[in-house]
């Protein structure tokens, strides 16, 4: 039975966390990410879960304290946003090095200053560096469905990586939507039991963990990293695929929507590509070729279901909630150019970056990108390759 | 349950890491499966000065033993027997402490020097 319910990103979130039913969550509130702990931390006190709830000072501790948790044999997790994930940071690289396999959600927000709390991803690209796995949801729907994957993922054994769950703040994490949960038994055959393959706390079988690694084996270590990073992207599909049998919800390594006859492509992660499906809706009645590409992954980066889904079009636009001030465009667009420099079709690639701080990305923008690139299409030349979207200028 | 290296990074379980190993064979994280393995450790290489057990003067009161920090003063039987320099630092703290100075402080350098020069006459 198709069980439907009215709920916002933030409680799809503590719901999907519920079912899970994790050993130990140590979370900080911050905004937009605030109900999400709020909400699981009335589960804990209701007894709906099992789970040990640490209420801790800071985003550091937090980090630590899910770190400590995971590393002794618990299934562990955290969730936070903008500054929160800031102050992470240090303990981010810590969980990842480690290969701990801890879950936590983050609720994208735009980082300081000028003080704003409202949705970008510069939080999110803050540590797309650092090793960890990134999701990102274009809805409730995907969030909740994503939390429930982001646990395999993470624990699977080719992979013991960090995953992150990112979502939109406000837009996702605030507004009301109609989306389908899985009953609670369900969830819980799908993330089965957790069993470490190693912990702290396991006598038997004793283990040292954060050891000194100095220029002797440290570089090793980090190709290894990389090899958990690369496995991942075949996990994520396999995982996809079960879920899709329990769900009847398709998840790849990026979501290709009417992209096969298309000659002309945007680039866009999270909510904001559902305003572009909307506007490619439109544009396709009048007899235009254009499409969205989605990627649902952003580490590891899925450069080869990129190339494959725009090798055939003639121009694409990146668009990137997040600045690197490199003065060569977002993160995404050097990420995305880079997948498609080798292809050699010529395929014009621009970059826009939108919606900092909350800004709305309007429909008319999207189209105005869509006539942009046919011009540049006609033109066969983009006189400028990073422009400004919803800009004063 | 899925075999613990399946060559995707995730190390071998394994007790010695040795230099030939390459970044698929060394354990995962840097995890050490071994309790007690700070011996394996040496730490002798820092030392710059060097304790020299003076035998005629030495009491065997095991002072030192007791200072050091790096458990580094080998005890026989309640006497002294030798210093472990695969694990002194080279602190000085058990000349320090000595009642009797029993124990003498070279520096590694000029031990060299003098073995180098030694060497040079034969």
């Amino acid at each position: 039975m198709k069980n439907k319910v009215a709920i916002t990103g933030n409680e799809a979130v503590a719901q999907a966390m519920k079912q899970i039913n994790p050993d130990v969550v140590a979370a900080y509130p911050i905004t937009p990410q605030t109900e999400v702990v709020q909400i699981f931390s009335s589960f804990v006190s209701n007894g709906q879960v099992d789970t040990e709830f640490v209420t801790v000072e800071s985003e550091h501790s937090a980090m630590s304290a899910t770190i400590g948790a995971s590393a002794a044999g618990a299934r562990a997790m955290t969730a936070t946003s903008s500054q929160g994930l800031a102050l992470m940071f240090e303990m981010v690289y810590i969980a990842s090095s480690l290969r701990l396999p801890i879950v936590f959600p983050v609720v994208n927000r735009a980082l300081s200053g000028p003080i704003n709390i409202h949705c970008d991803h510069s939080d999110a690209m803050g540590i797309k560096d650092a090793g960890v796995i990134q999701l990102f949801c274009e809805n409730a729907q995907e969030a909740y469905d994503n939390m429930i994957q982001a646990v395999r993922i993470a624990e699977h054994p080719d992979v013991l990586l960090p995953v992150s769950v990112n979502l939109d703040g406000f837009i996702t994490s605030h507004a009301l939507d109609v989306l389908e949960v899985l009953d609670d038994e369900t969830v819980k055959n799908f993330v089965g039991t957790y069993q470490p393959e190693e912990y702290l706390l396991d006598a038997e079988n004793p283990v040292t963990m954060g050891t000194l690694d100095l220029y002797d084996f440290y570089f090793e270590h980090k190709r290894q990293q990389v090899a958990a990073m690369e496995a991942a992207k075949k996990v994520i599909e396999e995982v996809g695929r079960e879920y899709e049998a329990i769900s009847g919800r398709k998840y790849g390594l990026i979501d290709a929507y009417k992209l096969d006859d298309a000659d002309m492509a945007v680039v866009v992660l999270n909510s904001a590509a559902g305003s572009a499906k909307g506007v490619v809706d439109e544009l396709r009645e009048k007899g235009l070729k254009v499409g969205v590409l989605k990627p649902r992954v952003f580490r590891p980066f899925p450069f080869e279901a990129i190339q494959d889904a725009l090798k055939g079009v003639k121009a694409v636009a990146v668009l990137d909630r997040a600045e690197t001030f490199s003065t060569l465009g977002g993160p995404m667009f050097a990420d995305v150019r880079t997948a498609l420099y080798d292809l050699k079709n010529d395929i014009k690639v621009v970059n826009y970056v939108y919606g900092l701080g909350g800004r709305d990305l309007r429909l008319e923008d999207v189209e105005k990108v869509y006539d942009d690139l046919a011009n540049i299409i006609k033109t066969g030349r983009a006189d400028k390759f990073v422009n400004y979207l919803g800009l004063r200028e | 349950m899925t075999p613990f290296n399946r060559n995707f990074g995730q190390g071998k379980r394994t007790k010695a890491v040795r230099p030939d190993m390459n970044w698929e064979e060394i354990t995962k994280a840097g995890n050490v499966y071994e309790p007690g393995n700070a011996n394996t450790y040496e730490t002798g290489d820092w030392r710059t000065i060097r304790p020299v057990w003076n035998k005629d003067r030495c009491i065997h009161c095991l002072i030192c033993w007791r200072y050091c920090p790096d458990a580094s003063i080998i005890a026989t039987d309640g006497k002294f027997d030798s210093f472990d320099y695969k694990h002194c630092k080279g602190c000085g703290i058990c000349a320090n402490v000595c009642p009797v100075h029993a124990i003498d402080m070279f520096s590694e350098d000029e031990m060299d020097r003098q073995k180098e020069a030694k060497r040079n006459e034969e």
